[in-house]
């Protein structure tokens, strides 16, 4: 689940990483894949996730590096990359991490050599030897760093105090990012540090946010992460509007996308609002005469979100929260055909990046205003192609299966097969089940060129993969079923000969050994090593 | 709080009747004498009463904007006499007789404005550029026309005190004199000739830098005991002005523009730096043979060897052997040492460096350094101290290295820490010009604030204390368990009788360079840390982290002694890696 916040304030980390060459799809689609998994793993089921107020904290733990291994390295980690701007065409997709606008259009072009970085700062002072002050803040910077990563406020606190003079730097350059930087490191110190409270907080914000006026937005937005981590509703709102209301000349509108994002912020918060109203109405009578009144209340929440969300999701972008919750209050409110439109062009524009999430919800949003069968398919054919693991492939090979056509048949194996391809998903009986199942129904069918095709780029490693001893012996003891199901696609691809179908047949169990004679005379008939040519 | 103005207010006081007004930063009048505050203010006397405050405001605001930037008028070489000045003082301060800056040090900068034309000469450069401009005004206030004004200042016995402490004098010699940057935006300096110094081309111009390559050759001359590298050294403490040495300028010697290029600085100096620097001064002062280094001097290795010897903690008989070194190698003797500009091309010695790469040599002689005889005498050395506890103890190589190398550690730690944790900036910024101005103080009040904000996070815990300063780092007579001391300690057991002298036990020797570098390259040789046996690496790093300079100096003053020592090996052209050698006592 966190990932998934990140992913709206700090958009995924995947979309910087260089695609080599051709391998640029398949790579982009692995890394979503597993970005995916882990959000599946984290968060559960996704859309059955959220109480209102379990966003909004969620929101803030976005914040809080403490969940991670070390605590602090991303803050960190953006600190360093954001050492020198002087190259940023170079190293944009990693500083810009607080600004998904932009990172989104950069996505494609990221390019990230950790060796070019030193190579461009020394072309950058032209030869000229680096002066002792530059080296004196370059030295404290990695002290600070030192002690964040070993929680070590104190020290940090007081190189800091050190550090306060980069933003006296004679280059510009340097001056520039030093906000920034200095941002991240303090406000991460503040955040731990023992004699640090909230007065503390706020005052380097407030601060912080009058130094560079690039900054008061982004610094605004944290801020309000802060405030709403230590519960501090009201003050966060209030500070939501103070940072919508911002306006700094020029500057302000080149930071569109920015008071957007802020808008929705303050968007998610009448979300909020209107949510606790919900509840309120779920518990009162319905001619409660209070029942008119918190229904109001609703509609016009809805209403001011709406303003708020409309703005920031017509940027290309990944808007996962406010989106889901965007949906949740049209379709409350009966405006289904607003929040279908809504869906349907988060997923569909081709200026959004990849996001399997935005066809997740058009999915399940398809399913619930009972959209033809057609309809459906189509969506997950998307999402197959994003995410071949997928939850929702199983689903999908199911809807495949109901249908008539012939073609979605086939598409149905190949869905299963993909599925399995994934270490995750092994262990998975269901899975199994179906692709047994499916393998039956095929090689019955007579479409042995259908499997052929499949297994013809899987026979050299699926059998180490999925069907060797260790997984007999292993899946054996663990779970009968599996193996069971295992052991008869086993036999249907590798013949009977296999390791696999070999040891779970010779297993003696009493309850499965009617099925074990069933199988073993399937595989007799239809294993495609027998039927191959 | 302006006496002056506050005169013209007659009236008696309600609380004492004194008449003796003086002028609140509100331009209200307060009683002197009893401190009490009275309602009436200088606005309201002087002009039409206005009772809007604001107003008053207002009108104190624009007063006090013009007044900061007036300041005196000065020239840059005032700036650096300044500097010097400072330096000088906190040389005394440290220990160093006043002759050094009543007399050497007051010399070689008057030498030094005379031979760069500046001043004490016929046709001072200032002059030329600055009779236009002068012109209009009454050329009998001009402080540089008549030039003797600035030598008053010096002609006292005490002439650099001038700088310091001349602001009565200062005032009277350039009272009134309008500047000509206030007719225009021509200037764009505090300085009279900020922006001409910096334009101006020509052969060493003052820099900050320089003013050390001054204290040098002063504290040189008067052979003090303070060598080069502590001179640098103390710097890097703090205890001589050298970074934003401008923040001590008087009040009214304002800085900006083009000062700001020529006085702020943001390195450390280096070693090699700035001992290029001296010898550039040198020879451009053109400054005849300095007093003699004898054997008793400061400077001679001799002495030098026994104070690093004393500093890296090994034992005092080895004097013995550097002694014996220095004689052969022949670098003891004054026509080596003494410094002579003139007569010998711009060479000098660095004393500090050879009398450490003495001790290299004769740990050298005595271990062999390869990696596998020290640690054999080691265990030698070891089993005699256990078997014989109340004897003198023997040296032990490897336990002086685990001393060493602990001691070591920590010393570089802090002192990287300190690095990282200095302060750079000064409390009073510098800006370029008068737009600028605000956007650096505001700059200046945020990083301020910011600091205030975390060190109410540190830990209220005073930090350790300064130490008084010292020509040593190390303290080994104090009384530590961790920290042997191995002044007392004997070599018997790296030496053996034969016949009637005393050899070492290690018979064999190698060099630390094979070959010299005879092309263009200005270095004499290099090294390559890998190539070196690691024991020789640690004393390398030590030594040289001691003087702060770089191992790859300390290596090539080793060699160059080697170069001396071995001199027949060398031309022969025998290059055997390990020749012998053996040191009689």
């Amino acid at each position: 689940m966190r990932a998934l916040t990140k992913h709206s304030l700090t958009s995924g980390v995947c979309h910087a990483v260089p695609y080599p060459g051709d391998g640029v799809r398949w790579y982009r689609q692995l890394l979503v894949g597993r970005e995916e998994r882990e959000r599946q793993r984290e968060g559960g089921e996704e859309l059955e996730a959220s109480t209102p107020i379990g966003a909004l904290t969620r929101q803030a733990q976005g914040f809080e590096p403490a969940t991670s291994a070390f605590p602090g390295r991303h803050f960190i980690h953006c600190a360093t990359t954001g050492m020198s701007d002087s190259s940023e065409e170079f190293i944009k997709p990693e500083t810009e991490d607080d600004d998904p606008g932009e990172r989104s259009v950069l996505s494609g072009s990221g390019m990230c050599f950790p060796w070019l970085q030193k190579h461009i700062d020394s072309v950058v002072t032209k030869g000229k030897e680096e002066k002792d002050f530059a080296q004196t803040t370059n030295a404290c910077l990695g002290f600070i760093q030192e002690a964040l990563l070993k929680h070590q406020w104190q020290q940090a606190a007081e190189y800091m105090h050190s550090y306060f003079q980069i933003l006296e730097d004679s280059d510009n350059n340097k001056k520039q990012v030093a906000p920034k930087i200095i941002w991240k490191l303090g406000s991460e110190i503040l955040y731990y540090h023992p004699k640090s409270n909230m007065e503390t907080f706020n005052t380097f914000a407030d601060r912080m946010k009058n130094i560079g006026v690039m900054n008061y937005l982004k610094i605004s937005l944290q801020h309000v992460f802060y405030l709403l981590h230590h519960g501090m509703l009201d003050e966060a709102s209030r500070n939501l509007s103070q940072a919508e209301t911002w306006r700094y000349g020029d500057k302000s509108s080149s930071q569109k996308v920015l008071i957007n994002l802020i808008k929705a912020y303050k968007g998610l918060f009448q979300y909020y609002c209107w949510s606790a109203n919900k509840m309120e109405l779920s518990k009162l009578d319905e001619d409660d005469y209070a029942c008119s009144t918190a229904s109001r209340d609703m509609l016009s929440h809805s209403e001011k979100a709406s303003i708020n969300f409309d703005a920031l999701i017509k940027v290309p972008g990944l808007w996962d929260p406010f989106v889901k919750s965007y949906v949740e209050m049209l379709e409350f409110h009966g405006a289904q055909d607003k929040a279908r439109k809504i869906l349907t062009n988060y997923a569909y524009d081709e200026n959004f990046p990849l996001n399997p999430n935005a066809h997740v919800y058009l999915y399940n949003f398809l399913k619930r205003v009972k959209a033809p069968r057609e309809k459906l398919i189509s969506v997950l054919k998307i999402l197959y192609q994003i995410v071949p693991s997928h939850k929702l492939m199983l689903e999908f090979h199911r809807l495949l299966q109901k249908s008539e056509k012939e073609e979605h048949h086939k598409l149905g194996l190949e869905v299963l097969f993909a599925v399995l391809d994934f270490a995750g998903c092994t262990k998975n009986t269901t899975a199994w089940q179906y692709l047994a199942k499916c393998l039956r129904q095929t090689l019955m069918g007579s479409h042995f060129a259908w499997v052929q095709e499949e297994w013809s780029s899987r026979k050299n490693w699926w059998p180490h993969f999925h069907f060797s001893y260790y997984w007999a012996t292993n899946d054996w003891k663990e779970d009968k079923a599996l193996a069971y199901e295992k052991a008869f696609v086993a036999g249907i691809l590798l013949g009977k000969g296999c390791k696999y179908f070999r040891y779970i047949s010779k297993q003696d169990h009493q309850a499965l050994r009617k099925k074990v004679k069933r199988i073993k005379k399937f595989v007799q008939k239809y294993s495609i090593v027998t039927l191959g040519p | 709080m302006d006496l002056e103005e506050a005169k013209e207010f007659r009236e008696r006081c309600i609380k004492c009747a004194a008449v003796s007004w003086g002028l609140t930063d509100e331009g209200k009048y307060y009683c002197i004498s009893c401190h009490n505050v009275t309602e009436r203010s200088k606005e309201v006397l002087s002009t039409e009463p206005i009772p809007n405050t604001k107003i008053k405001a207002i009108n104190r605001g624009l007063r006090k904007k013009k007044k900061p930037e007036k300041g005196w008028d000065w020239y840059v070489c005032e700036g650096f006499q300044h500097i010097l000045c400072q330096q000088a003082e906190a040389l005394k301060t440290l220990g160093i007789g006043p002759e050094l800056k009543n007399q050497v040090l007051h010399i070689f900068w008057k030498r030094y404005l005379q031979k760069s034309k500046q001043a004490y000469c016929e046709n001072p450069v200032y002059t030329r550029g600055r009779k236009a401009l002068e012109s209009g005004d009454n050329p009998g206030h001009s402080a540089w026309d008549s030039e003797p004004e600035l030598l008053s200042g010096f002609s006292g016995p005490s002439a650099l005190e001038s700088g310091a402490e001349s602001q009565p004098d200062g005032h009277t010699r350039k009272p009134v004199r309008s500047r000509p940057s206030q007719s225009g935006m021509y200037f764009c300096s505090g300085s009279l000739d900020g922006t001409e110094y910096s334009l101006r081309k020509g052969i060493m111009k003052m820099a900050v830098p320089r003013t050390l390559a001054f204290c040098y050759l002063s504290l040189l001359w008067q052979r003090e005991t303070v060598t080069f590298s502590d001179l640098l050294r103390f710097v890097e403490e703090g205890r001589i002005p050298y970074i934003n040495a401008f923040e001590h300028f008087p009040e009214d010697m304002k800085l900006y523009g083009r000062d700001k290029g020529i006085f702020t600085i943001e390195s450390w100096p280096t070693y090699e730096d700035i001992y290029k620097k001296v010898i550039e001064l040198a020879v451009f002062l053109d400054l005849p043979r300095f007093p003699d280094i004898t054997e008793d001097s400061y400077f001679h290795p001799n002495i030098l060897c026994m104070k690093y010897l004393m500093e890296v903690n090994l034992p005092d008989e080895m004097n013995d052997f550097t002694c014996q070194v220095v004689k052969m190698a022949g670098i003891g003797e004054v026509g080596f040492l003494t410094f002579d500009p003139i007569g010998k091309k711009g060479q000098t010695v660095k004393y500090d460096v050879q009398a450490m790469a003495v001790i290299v040599i004769v740990l050298k002689l005595l271990f062999l350094l390869d990696d596998s005889v020290e640690w054999t005498l080691s265990t030698v050395a070891e089993r005699y101290n256990e078997e014989n506890k109340e004897d003198k103890p023997w040296f032990d190589f490897r336990k002086w290295y685990q001393v060493m190398k602990k001691s070591f550690d920590e010393k570089k730690q802090q002192w990287e820490e300190a690095r990282a944790k200095y302060v750079w900036k000064s409390e009073k910024p510098l800006f370029y010009s008068s737009i600028d101005k605000s956007v650096v103080y505001k700059r200046r009040e945020m990083v301020v604030n910011l600091q205030k904000q975390f060190s109410a996070l540190v830990d209220s815990a005073p930090t350790v204390a300064k130490k008084s300063p010292s020509s040593f780092q190390f303290n080994w007579t104090e009384e530590d368990t961790d920290r042997t001391c191995f002044h007392g300690h004997s070599l018997q057991g790296i030496l053996q009788k034969k016949g009637q002298s005393v050899i070492t036990k290690n018979l064999l020797y190698w060099l630390s360079t094979q070959k010299f570098c005879k092309s263009y390259c200005k270095h004499v040789t290099t090294y390559e840390e890998s190539n070196f046996s690691l024991s020789y690496q640690f004393i390398l790093k030590l030594f040289s982290f001691l003087l702060r300079i770089k191992t790859y100096s300390l290596h090539e003053e080793v060699s160059l002694i080697e170069k001396r020592l071995f001199k027949k090996r060398y031309s022969e052209g025998k290059k055997k890696s390990s020749g012998s050698k053996k040191v009689k006592k």
